[in-house]
């Protein structure tokens, strides 16, 4: 029987995942990816316990994370692009002008 | 039992093809990765009696946003490896050494929350059936407003990445 | 006569136009011209006023012209503790005293203009402009103090003279001895004026008003003060300690003869002519308060006398021809005081005006031989000079013989009129006066015969143009140049003026000026006609001058004392028909006591005209007799002077160094100054800086407290408040490290924090 703690074990192990590439990437894209991984497990989560408690409001809430993580690419991937202009890298390790 | 199979076999794929996407050195190939876990993630959600949120997952996440990533990277023409360049002030290690630890804490909470009996919380009667009726009448009634903010941020989004991606306004 | 400002005015004009542009840009010629041309106007405008002066009644010969209003009325507390209106306008005032003056000065200064064209003609081209300004400038303040209706006007130019004078006598400023002597008599003059502002600020506070006409009328009805020592004399006194200071009288006579050291037209117009009678002419100016002040009247006449004796032994035995004629000066001055003193008012402006004439005269003329001899003044270095020099050497014999007072040159009636007024009033003065007289005679002829007759003696110079640069083989050593070197130890040990020879012949720049200018001296000459004009002009004066005052006991109606009068007598008193037609009718120059308000007159007696006529034998005598002496010793037997200087050797030195005055005055009123000078420094050093100091001591320590307890405790406060948030800063600052991934990581220490708190909170329960 899958209970929603297979689930619940999954969405971790896959929000895991997602935030060991952002801390392990330094391809800044790679890290917006595992952003999108991150925000997956959290659907993950949002949609196995609507089904588990036959409650549709955890599908909405999905839908609003999907039209969240939709703006952030859009705006990340803008400011990467404006990024690689300057400096003509994506390496996030020479994202580093605002330090003391 | 046949569940259970799909259930592991989905989560295998969508575990390996997320550790695929995070280690692969090739960009490209971690985008299509990320085609296939979400892909994987869509089917998990059939299998959670969600097509309505699958098939949204499939048009907007693998079809929209993931592009969208291809075609950043096609647009980042990367004259040297992303990665030359290496911070020794960054602490990878010990990023790894918490995102295991947090790992480890949520499945004690995971495991530990199975002993308790959970909580049905049905929703409040709708005249409609169907997952994707009951999405539908539950975004235009009560989630009026969040939805109609979404909208909102989406469309700041877009000016956004506009004004950021253009060379010259 | 409304015009008579205009008189002061255009001298002054011509002084701003020399002054502001033509030191820059005139040349010699157009400043000479301009200046020339001013006083010539002034002179006639003078001489317009002048007859239409005398044309008036005798008894109305005065007017006044208020120009505009200096000093508006000031209430002023007076000595009597009413408050009175201290107003002073620019008035002048014609009358015949001002008028006489108004003549003398513009006509002498016009001569002396001309004269001044061509001995100034080798200065360097901007010094001729300033040289006219500072003569010009002394005219124009000269005329003010003669003009002036009330006593501030006068003393704007009395003050005015007093800088022209010292500008004028340091005209070569470069020289030591040039600018020393200005000084000198800027200083000694102040002393004076000190004494005259006391007693303007007198007058103010006993009459409420300082014009003249006022002034006399007030005093005329105040009572004679002959026994006790009252207002009146104490004006009088101090108005006499400013005439002293100008007029250099015993004791503040010592500035006049360095005041020798200035080019010799200043010397002849300002310390011979005009500014030195001044104080003559403001004793005069006041006759009316000095007649009320008897005591006062007496201490002038002694100083008077005193002064002319001392003057006059002292220029027995100078060698300096300028000094021999500044103690001349001096010693007439002493004369003119003497008559002041003794209530000839009249006969003190006389010789004020006839010793004008032959004084100027005589100093041109020696100016002229100084000329000749390319800036030599020291008359045992001339002699001989008759047959190069001779219109100087008429003129000034003219000049010597109306000093002397030889009939019927103009010395000798205005002399003679003061002793015989002096034998009237006080017989050991007349005793004195008449050996001053003798002196007179003697050292003029003495200058005379050293410098024009006997054998030449001074340097040899080049025999003619064609003889080329080089000196005269058998004089090289003495060739004519008065900076050689034994020249100054031929000098007495005191005499001052050893560097004398003008800057005017140095330098080969300049134009050669009949021959004495350049390097090369070709002798004694005579002076240009611009020199010599004056010199004729002035020796007519001194030839007819005096014939303005012939006694009446040479059957002569002494016309200028009757012309004078009304200016030594109140107004009121003078108007009284009966008075003037008194005066009228008396043929003689006695008057009714109680007209003149001179009390010494009144014991005058009716037939003294044998008495007069006797005594002008005598002076003559005595003149004749000074001459014949001078004449026996410098001429035909010279060695009889040094026999007598060798014989009384300590009279002779006394005399020399001119009774070590001004070494009196350097052991006593100048060391007295710098020792009073380093006292009061030292007291200001130690009391005043000291408590200066103290204060600042403390200051200073005060403040080192204040300043210690600020850095220690409110220092300390702020610096450890900025040196715990440097520090915290420091270590704090490194968790900015840029890194987007390290500020991930503390989002996962907090999710890590967070799930931690609640698994333990689940354990617990």
């Amino acid at each position: 029987m899958i209970t929603p703690t297979h689930y619940m074990l999954l969405s971790s192990a896959l929000f895991i995942i997602g935030v060991a590439g952002v801390m392990m990437r330094r391809n800044i894209i790679v890290i917006f990816m595992s952003i999108e991984l991150i925000l997956n497990a959290v659907n993950i989560n949002l949609v196995a316990y609507s089904s588990q408690l036959q409650n549709a409001v955890g599908q909405v809430f999905a839908l609003f994370v999907i039209a969240v993580a939709a703006a952030e690419a859009a705006v990340g991937l803008g400011i990467i692009l404006a990024f690689y202009r300057n400096k003509e890298t994506v390496n996030i390790d020479e994202m580093n002008l605002m330090k003391w | 039992m046949g569940q259970a199979i799909a259930f592991y076999t989905l989560a295998a794929f969508i575990l390996g093809f997320a550790v695929l996407v995070v280690t692969t050195k090739d960009t490209v190939h971690s985008v299509l990765f990320l085609v296939l876990d979400f892909l994987f993630v869509a089917a998990l959600y059939v299998l959670l009696d969600a097509p309505f949120l699958a098939v949204i997952q499939v048009l907007v996440y693998a079809g929209g946003i993931v592009v969208l990533y291809l075609f950043v990277v096609m647009l980042v023409n990367l004259k040297r490896p992303p990665e030359a360049h290496h911070d020794p002030h960054r602490r990878t290690k010990l990023g790894l050494f918490l995102a295991v630890a947090v790992l480890l804490e949520l499945g004690a909470i995971a495991v530990y929350q199975t002993t308790r009996p959970v909580l049905s919380v049905p929703g409040a009667p709708m005249p409609v059936t169907g997952n994707t009726e009951q999405v539908g009448w539950l975004l235009y009634t009560s989630y009026l407003i969040p939805f109609e903010i979404a909208s909102m941020l989406l469309l700041v989004a877009m000016i956004g990445a506009i004004v950021l991606a253009k060379r010259e306004l | 006569m409304y015009y008579i400002w205009l008189i002061p005015l255009l001298p002054g004009i011509g002084a701003a136009v020399n002054g502001l542009v033509g030191i820059r840009s005139f040349s010699r010629k157009v400043a000479g011209v301009l200046a020339c041309v001013m006083m010539a106007a002034a002179l006639g405008i003078s001489g317009v006023a002048f007859w239409q002066l005398l044309a008036l009644p005798a008894a109305e010969r005065a007017f006044d012209v208020t120009v505009a209003q200096w000093i508006p009325s000031i209430p002023l507390q007076l000595g009597t503790g009413a408050i009175g209106g201290f107003q002073v306008p620019w008035g002048f005032r014609l009358d015949p005293l001002s008028g006489m003056m108004l003549l003398v000065v513009t006509g002498i200064g016009t001569l002396i203009h001309v004269y001044s064209t061509a001995y100034m003609a080798d200065e360097p081209r901007g010094g001729v402009a300033r040289f006219f300004c500072y003569l010009n400038l002394f005219c124009f303040f000269m005329l003010m103090l003669v003009l002036g209706n009330n006593f501030l006007v006068m003393f704007v130019g009395w003050e005015g003279v007093g800088l022209c004078s010292y500008l004028l006598i340091g005209y070569w400023y470069e020289k030591k001895t040039a600018s020393d002597a200005g000084k000198k008599a800027f200083i000694t003059n102040r002393v004076g004026d000190w004494g005259f502002v006391l007693g303007v600020f007198l007058i103010y506070s006993t009459f409420g008003t300082l014009d003249f006409r006022a002034v006399q009328k007030l005093a005329a009805s105040m009572p004679v003060e002959s026994a006790h020592f009252g207002v009146l004399s104490a004006i009088c006194l101090l108005l006499f300690v400013g005439a002293i200071g100008k007029s250099a009288q015993i004791p503040l006579y010592v500035w006049l003869p360095d005041a020798m050291e200035g080019p010799t037209p200043v010397s002849a117009l300002i310390h011979a002519a005009t500014m030195v009678t001044a104080g003559v002419y403001m004793v005069g100016r006041n006759a009316v308060l000095f007649s009320h002040a008897p005591i006062v009247m007496q201490i002038v006449a002694i100083v008077g006398v005193l002064t002319a004796l001392m003057a006059a032994s002292i220029g027995l035995v100078q060698y300096d021809i300028k000094r021999v004629l500044a103690y001349s000066t001096v010693s007439q001055l002493g004369y003119m005081f003497t008559a002041m003193g003794v209530g000839a008012f009249s006969a003190g402006a006389f010789h004020l005006m006839t010793h004008a004439f032959f004084k100027a005269l005589l100093f041109l003329g020696s100016g002229s031989v100084i000329h000749a001899m390319a800036g030599e003044q020291d008359m045992r270095r001339m002699g001989g000079l008759k047959k190069y020099l001779p219109v100087t050497f008429v003129t000034m014999m003219i000049g010597t013989l109306a000093i002397a007072g030889i009939p019927p040159l103009a010395g000798f009636f205005s002399k003679d009129e003061i002793l015989f007024r002096t034998f009237l009033a006080y017989k050991a003065i007349w005793i004195l006066a008449v050996a001053t007289a003798l002196m007179t005679a003697f050292y003029m002829f003495r200058l005379m015969s050293m410098t024009f007759l006997g054998t030449y003696r001074g340097p040899a110079w080049e025999t003619g143009g064609h003889g080329g640069l080089a000196p005269h083989p058998a004089d090289s050593q003495a060739h004519g140049h008065a900076h050689e070197p034994d020249h100054g130890v031929a000098h007495g040990p005191a005499e001052p003026h050893d560097v004398h020879a003008a800057p005017a012949h140095d330098g080969a720049s300049v134009p050669a000026h009949s021959g004495a200018a350049a390097g090369v001296w070709h002798g004694p000459h005579e002076s240009p006609t611009p020199m010599t004009f004056p010199l004729m002009a002035l020796a007519i004066g001194a030839l007819v001058a005096g014939f303005v005052g012939i006694p009446a006991a040479l059957w002569g109606n002494n016309a200028i004392e009757k012309f004078l009068e009304p200016s030594f007598t109140a107004q009121e008193v003078r108007l009284k028909p009966d008075t003037t037609e008194n005066a009228r009718q008396e043929a003689g120059n006695q008057e009714p006591g109680s007209v003149r308000l001179q009390p010494d007159r009144e014991a005058e007696p009716h037939a003294s005209q044998s008495t007069e006529l006797g005594l002008m034998l005598f002076s003559v005598l005595i003149a004749v007799a000074g001459i014949l002496i001078a004449r026996k010793f410098y001429v035909t037997s010279p060695e009889i002077s040094e026999q007598l200087a060798t014989k009384w050797a300590g009279a002779h030195r006394t005399l020399s160094n001119k009774y070590y005055v001004d070494e009196l005055y350097n052991a006593t009123v100048v060391s007295g100054t710098f020792g009073a000078g380093r006292g009061l420094w030292a007291v200001d050093r130690r009391v005043v800086d000291g408590a200066v100091n103290g204060t600042g001591w403390i200051t200073v320590i005060s403040a080192w407290f204040s300043g210690l307890t600020d850095r220690a405790v409110v220092d300390g406060l702020v610096n450890l408040v900025g040196r715990i948030c440097e520090e915290g800063s420091f270590w704090l600052r490194k968790l900015q490290t840029g890194l987007v991934q390290n500020y991930a990581l503390l989002m996962l220490f907090g999710i890590f924090a967070f799930v931690t708190v609640y698994l333990l909170m689940r354990w617990s329960f």
